[in-house]
């Protein structure tokens, strides 16, 4: 190297990794909550740079709503495989069996319900620290959240009582039942994620690239129709979730720009079928990711009201 | 990327200034017009323009994102935006204005390296303006706009725009040295001279303040002198899946300062052991030499006691090395700082005990003179003080490194983050007991 100078990629990656092991250092119990999405798939890259030749010391973590894509289960459980991580995933199912989440009646969506199932594995391992992939740019509430967010003991986040976070000087200190959040992509953008894809060469699940799919129209977003329901005799998970006689339904050639579950996330139609097309796509959207999830759209303030009740 | 293209420079910048001075309007309006703007973002801000801004959309809400924010008009917390021109990347922090939120200024100026203070054209200087500019300065900023904006209330007048700056010149010499100072005469609202220059200001020069965010020259603001590296995490593989991985222990952090080579001395501080770096690791590889920030793993010749919140130093220059500290700390507690309290001290990668042994002074915004023996610094205060650190701090000046020589106070029982703490340079440097090492 003939001139000492970081390029943003290296500036966001050295960052990163300086955040993580900082996780590792001053938490006696972290987890990484893993979901194979694009973001998490970059936070197991960077826990890899900053911990190697060490195995990475923490546990990977998901919270399943029952609705999940089958590719992304996969590809997730493949990839802890081969890292040799330990992955413990907790359901919106059982909790809803043991009684600590209860459905709201007529709500179809589970996206709520992951946040009782979080704080119940966050007490159930005493985790005292979730590393989560969640970035600045994606949303409004976010853009305030620090790399260091703390939670009371009920999971809270109190967005006009932040603690202040000073240079990279990260106060990680907690009393008993108190718990952080720590968001080492803070400073990502979708295009830096992306170009850090390519760059590291990192698998993806091939939702991401364009394919052929059944959707129907639901509001403004184009949904996946969900798996057929086999087991007769069993609920229909996807209840309420299935195109209606006046829903139009079609095949298109669509991909995933963000993840959430299938009743969730609207795919966008896209012939991308490469890092490097979807780089060229993301510099031209005129949306942004976001725009295509259901969940965000509930209400103006509904993010920060989710992540105030203990969500990501 | 290919060989023509340089590589994408990143500017972190933030905004400053005194309550309603338009701060989130700029950031709003930047990126507004640098087409950084989603539909869906824009259509969400006519939704909220319809219920609560009377049809009229109000940039500020592209960055006051919280419930409270938007009910209330103000910022009260720091917003992170990223912008991208063909020139450059940027992250934006636009800061609150009002004085109760100053920790979330400063949180959102301590890792600028180019300070927005904005000014009203009508008001002038205040004393809110003076303090943000004395809490950019003491963070070692080294670059400073002064943004006059809202000129479009006082009919573009180019003298009043002189006086404000020149007010601004007189008072500049009392704080600490910026690189560079600009004076830009704008309207956030309506985009004066933001992004495009304004016809009204004919006796304006230029630039406007997104060509000077494009231009300033931000090569290696950071310290390549001096090499400094906290140990962060001990790497140790437990059962490595490679045999020959059997006795690896390294030492992993941040390059905190200068350049390491393979082959160098360092001494291990503070025990004050002398070693030679043996490997420079990396997931990608090892390499010959590694600069700050770059996050790696150091493999030392001799197998030493070394542990999280030691200091891997080179010797030209040596650091200081005391439990006596002078430095200069922003209070941001509701309790008053007061002699003889203790806190816990974070410094780079370790965490002491630290009690205030004097207050030296505190200083006037209003005239940014010190007044010496404080009995107290209340929120929001500045002052100098002296402290005592349960174990000594391998540490330099922040006027020479910013991460060697910066700490935050926390308070006992709960945990909230208290002060930022700049440290003076030491008294004199660390003298190592060895007398046969080669510089
Ligand atoms: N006429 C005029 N009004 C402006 C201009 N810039 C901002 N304003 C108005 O000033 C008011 C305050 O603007 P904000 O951007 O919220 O101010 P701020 O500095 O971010 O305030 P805090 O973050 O709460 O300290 C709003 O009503 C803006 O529309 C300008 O250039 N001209
Ligand atoms: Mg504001």
């Amino acid at each position: 190297m003939s001139s000492y100078h970081l390029d943003h990629l290296q500036y966001l990656e050295t960052e990163s990794i300086h955040v993580l092991r900082e996780v590792a250092a001053e938490f006696e119990r972290p987890a990484i909550l893993f979901s194979g999405g694009k973001d998490s798939i970059c936070i197991l890259r960077l826990a890899e740079k900053a911990f190697r030749p060490s195995d990475i010391p923490m546990i990977f973590l998901n919270v399943e709503t029952g609705h999940e894509f089958p590719e992304l289960i996969d590809f997730r459980d493949r990839r802890a495989e081969e890292l040799n991580a330990k992955l413990v995933v907790r359901t919106v199912d059982e909790a809803l069996e043991k009684g600590i989440a209860t459905a709201t009646p007529g709500q179809i969506s589970r996206n709520a319900l992951q946040i009782p199932v979080l704080l119940g594995a966050i007490d159930e391992f005493q985790f005292d620290c979730c590393i989560g992939g969640a970035r600045r740019d994606e949303e409004k509430a976010r853009a305030k959240e620090r790399f260091f967010s703390f939670r009371d003991a009920f999971g809270q986040w109190d967005p006009k009582n932040q603690r202040p976070e000073i240079w990279s000087l990260y106060n990680a200190r907690l009393n008993p039942g108190e718990n952080m959040r720590v968001f080492p992509l803070s400073n990502w953008t979708e295009t830096d994620v992306w170009e850090y894809i390519k760059k590291e060469n990192l698998e993806v699940p091939n939702i991401y690239f364009s394919h052929e799919r059944e959707c129907f129209r639901r509001g403004d977003q184009w949904l996946p129709v969900p798996p057929v329901h086999e087991e007769s005799g069993k609920a229909d998970p996807y209840e309420g979730a299935r195109p209606s006689e006046e829903e139009e339904s079609r095949t298109m050639i669509c991909r995933v720009r963000t993840i959430a579950d299938m009743i969730s996330t609207g795919m966008i139609e896209s012939p991308a079928e490469s890092i490097d097309d979807i780089i060229t796509e993301v510099a031209a959207a005129r949306v942004t990711e976001r725009g295509s999830r259901a969940d965000d759209k509930a209400s103006e303030a509904a993010m920060e009201d989710r992540k105030k009740a203990g969500y990501f | 990327m290919s060989k023509t293209q340089h590589p994408v420079e990143l500017l972190r910048f933030n905004t400053c200034g005194s309550v309603d001075d338009g701060k989130s309007t700029l950031i709003g309006r930047l990126l507004f017009d640098s087409k950084s703007i989603m539909e869906d973002q824009m259509e969400a801000l006519e939704r909220s323009a319809d219920i609560t801004g009377g049809g009229q959309v109000n940039l500020a809400n592209l960055t006051d994102g919280l419930r409270a924010e938007r009910e209330q008009g103000i910022t009260i917390d720091v917003a992170y935006r990223f912008v991208a021109t063909p020139k450059r990347k940027f992250i934006v922090a636009d800061t609150p204005g009002h004085v109760e939120y100053t920790r979330n200024m400063v949180t959102g100026a301590s890792t600028a390296n180019l300070s927005i203070v904005l000014v009203d054209a009508r008001n002038g200087v205040i004393e809110q303006t003076r303090r943000h500019s004395y809490i950019s300065a003491s963070l070692g900023i080294p670059h400073i706009i002064f943004a006059v904006n809202k000129m479009d209330l006082v009919d573009w007048s180019e003298e009043r725009f002189r006086e404000i700056r020149d007010g601004i010149e007189s008072f500049l010499p009392k704080l600490d040295l910026f690189k560079d100072v600009k004076f830009v005469p704008i309207s956030a609202l309506e985009g004066d001279n933001v992004v495009t220059f304004s016809d009204k200001t004919p006796w304006y020069e230029g630039p406007t303040l997104l060509g000077h965010l494009e231009s300033v020259h931000i090569a290696s603001d950071w310290n390549l002198n001096g090499f400094r590296f906290p140990v962060q995490w001990v790497n140790r593989p437990n059962n490595p899946t490679d045999k020959t991985l059997h006795d690896f222990r390294g030492f992993s952090g941040q390059i905190a300062g200068g350049i390491v080579k393979v082959d160098q001395e360092i001494l291990v501080l503070p025990s004050g052991q002398k070693s030679k770096v043996k490997e420079i690791w990396t997931h990608d590889g090892s390499l010959e030499e590694a600069f700050c920030p770059q996050s790696v793993t150091v493999v030392l010749e001799d197998n030493l006691d070394v542990s999280r919140g030691d200091t891997l130093v080179g010797f030209d220059p040596l650091p200081g090395h005391s439990s006596d500290l002078a430095a200069r700390v922003c209070w941001m507690n509701p309790r008053p700082l007061t002699s003889g309290n203790k806190y816990y001290l974070k410094h780079g990668t370790q965490t002491v005990q630290a009690m205030i042994s004097s207050l030296e002074s505190k200083i006037d915004i209003r005239t940014f003179e010190p007044e010496p023996n404080p009995v107290e610094l209340v929120m929001n205060d500045i002052g100098e003080v002296r402290l005592r650190t349960s174990k000594p701090l391998v540490f330099d000046g922040y006027t020479t490194n910013r991460l060697t020589g910066s700490f935050v106070l926390v308070e006992q029982g709960t945990n909230a983050t208290v002060a930022a703490g700049m440290l003076h340079s030491p008294a004199q440097q660390y003298k190592p007991e060895y007398t046969d090492f080669s510089i």
